[in-house]
């Protein structure tokens, strides 16, 4: 760069003030961008901690202020990872055991779900003696499981995963088999013309033209099996989120309640934007046909 | 000795207990290196009658033979130009020439014959500057010629073109028009067209294939286009044999075989 400069000076002058103008503008924009995006909820989180505050301030308030919350769990807010063993583990050691359950739950319920979503999309026979099954089965609440999973698993630990699995499996299905349905006749023709074989086909038609309904699916799949971890944990106690607001309920700690209520919120928002991104990336943002 | 011969073909839908009959007796034989246009209104079933040489549909009666062998099912040897271009999206350009490349010819060629083989055909139409583009970021022309690279990359013996240039832009359309020819010119493809335009037809076709209106479609009239190549548009345009040709085709589709 120096060099160029040098050997033509006429050039040098207008890119050193091209430059700094540039980064300037850029700091600008993004500068702008912050605060059209960042200020309007700020603000309105503002406003309601404050309408909050007044509203539970009474000396007679059944739920505490946000002042109060924050003062009561400060030890847990600081401290995520301390372990006392047993159930008295900090709240990250909480948010992975639940995590770590809708892990497995729904990578389990991703596999099933995707194959017999192909599997229906795909067969007519299929689709006709499924189809009608699934649609009674998804209606079932998941809680509505436990008792059932607990009653044949005679153990907690599989049974909170086979309700994650239940809960998550049905729109993973149930979007693969859309999209695969959806497959334009073109594909199709290309396929043929080709000769694809089954697993050819599968591999460079079928699963990247579905690719747009499968995520659509397995984003509403993370979401529900978070819904449901919280509600079947809270049943079948053990270290994990769930369990933990429980316990707290048990011992009217209202505070930490209404702190894991944020973690589980942030968890879930960020679970969500997560396969939204893998989505994203896998299909290139490539719109359903 | 005609290289694809369709044979006394019948087509017809039947759904429950009613069939209606779409293709009646079409007989067509086609000398290798010919390029045949197959016009008529919409609804007639030239579609329908490539579908069938493809091998997509199955005829109700009669058949198609290409180079002495009957047709049975869709093939890479007749590979064809889709309409709606039907590139992969999530493909590249590349790699959209390129599933077909290395599923054809795997074991007949190495990897690096393989990559000039595709690079070579996306030459032929003029895409090599765009190989890492995804369709969605190219142009109605452009992903055209994509079609036709991958449908060339396959080495068809009859390459089917199902109103490649209908939803282009008249200059684009001109355009490639041009380039087809030169592509026949250059290799000696057997090629056969669906259109609805007469002057592409009598631009691009040693013979024209005129279809009656359906249901019970048939061949109507054949018209030998004795135009010498190579063929210019601009030339053409005042030629009056050229517009000899034309009003045939016109007065056949317009005069006696209106639709009504």
């Amino acid at each position: 760069m120096n060099a160029n400069v040098k050997l033509q000076p006429a050039n040098a002058e207008p890119a050193s003030i091209a430059r700094p103008s540039r980064l300037a503008s850029l700091a600008r924009r993004s500068g702008r961008y912050a605060a059209q995006q960042l200020v309007p909820p700020l603000v309105i989180l503002l406003v309601l901690g404050v309408i909050w505050e007044m509203l539970c301030s009474g000396a007679n308030a059944a739920l505490p202020p946000p002042s109060q919350v924050v003062a009561e769990t400060w030890e847990l807010i600081i401290d995520p990872f301390y372990d006392n063993g047993g159930n008295d583990v900090g709240l990250a050691w909480q948010l992975l055991a639940s995590l770590q359950r809708v892990a497995v739950g729904y990578v389990l319920a991703v596999v099933a779900g995707v194959a017999l979503g192909v599997l229906i999309g795909q067969s007519d026979w299929a689709m006709r003696g499924l189809d009608p099954i699934f649609q009674v089965l998804r209606t079932v609440p998941p809680l509505a499981w436990l008792p059932l999973s607990l009653a044949g698993f005679q153990d907690s630990h599989p049974s909170a995963l086979f309700v994650i699995f239940i809960t998550a499996i049905w729109p993973i299905i149930i979007n693969t088999a859309v999209g695969i349905r959806n497959i334009p006749q073109d594909y199709r023709n290309v396929a043929q013309v080709l000769q694809l074989n089954g697993l050819e086909y599968f591999k460079t038609i079928m699963l990247p033209a579905a690719a747009p309904y499968i995520f659509t699916g397995l984003r509403i799949g993370v979401g529900l099996s978070w819904l449901a971890i919280i509600a079947a944990e809270m049943l079948i106690g053990g270290v994990g989120i769930g369990f933990f607001i429980w316990d707290a309920w048990n011992a009217s700690r209202i505070s930490d309640i209404i702190l894991a209520l944020v973690y589980i919120g942030v968890v879930g928002f960020v679970l969500d934007r997560l396969v939204a991104f893998v989505g994203q990336r896998i299909t290139r943002g490539i719109p359903a046909n | 000795m005609s290289y694809l011969s369709i044979e006394h073909l019948d087509k017809s839908f039947v759904r429950g207990n009613l069939a209606s009959q779409v293709l009646k007796d079409i007989n067509l034989n086609i000398a290798k290196g010919e390029f045949i246009s197959i016009i008529g209104h919409s609804g007639c079933g030239k579609s329908t009658v490539l579908n069938i040489v493809a091998g997509l549909l199955d005829p109700s009666l009669g058949g198609v033979i290409l180079d002495g062998k009957e047709v049975r099912g869709p093939g890479p040897d007749r590979s064809m130009v889709f309409q709606n271009h039907s590139l992969l999206p999530w493909l590249t350009v590349y790699e959209n020439v390129e599933v077909a490349v290395n599923k054809l010819f795997k074991r007949s060629m190495g990897k690096r014959e393989r990559r000039d083989w595709i690079e070579h055909n996306l030459a032929l139409v003029n895409m090599s500057h765009a190989l890492k583009k995804y369709p969605q970021e190219i142009s109605g022309g452009m992903k055209q010629r994509v079609g036709i690279a991958r449908a060339l990359a396959m080495k068809p013996k009859v390459l089917l073109l199902d109103e490649p240039f209908g939803a282009l832009d008249a200059l684009t359309r001109a355009h490639l028009q041009d380039e087809v020819m030169k592509i026949q010119k250059d290799l000696g493809n057997t090629m056969m067209m669906i259109t609805h335009d007469v002057d592409e037809a009598v631009l691009l076709s040693d013979r024209i294939v005129m279809m009656t209106n359906g249901p019970s479609a048939t061949i109507g009239e054949i018209l030998e286009v004795k135009l010498p190549r190579p063929r210019d548009r601009i030339a053409l345009a005042a030629d009056p044999e050229y517009n000899h040709y034309r009003r045939a085709v016109l007065s056949f589709l317009h005069e006696r075989h209106r639709l009504h």
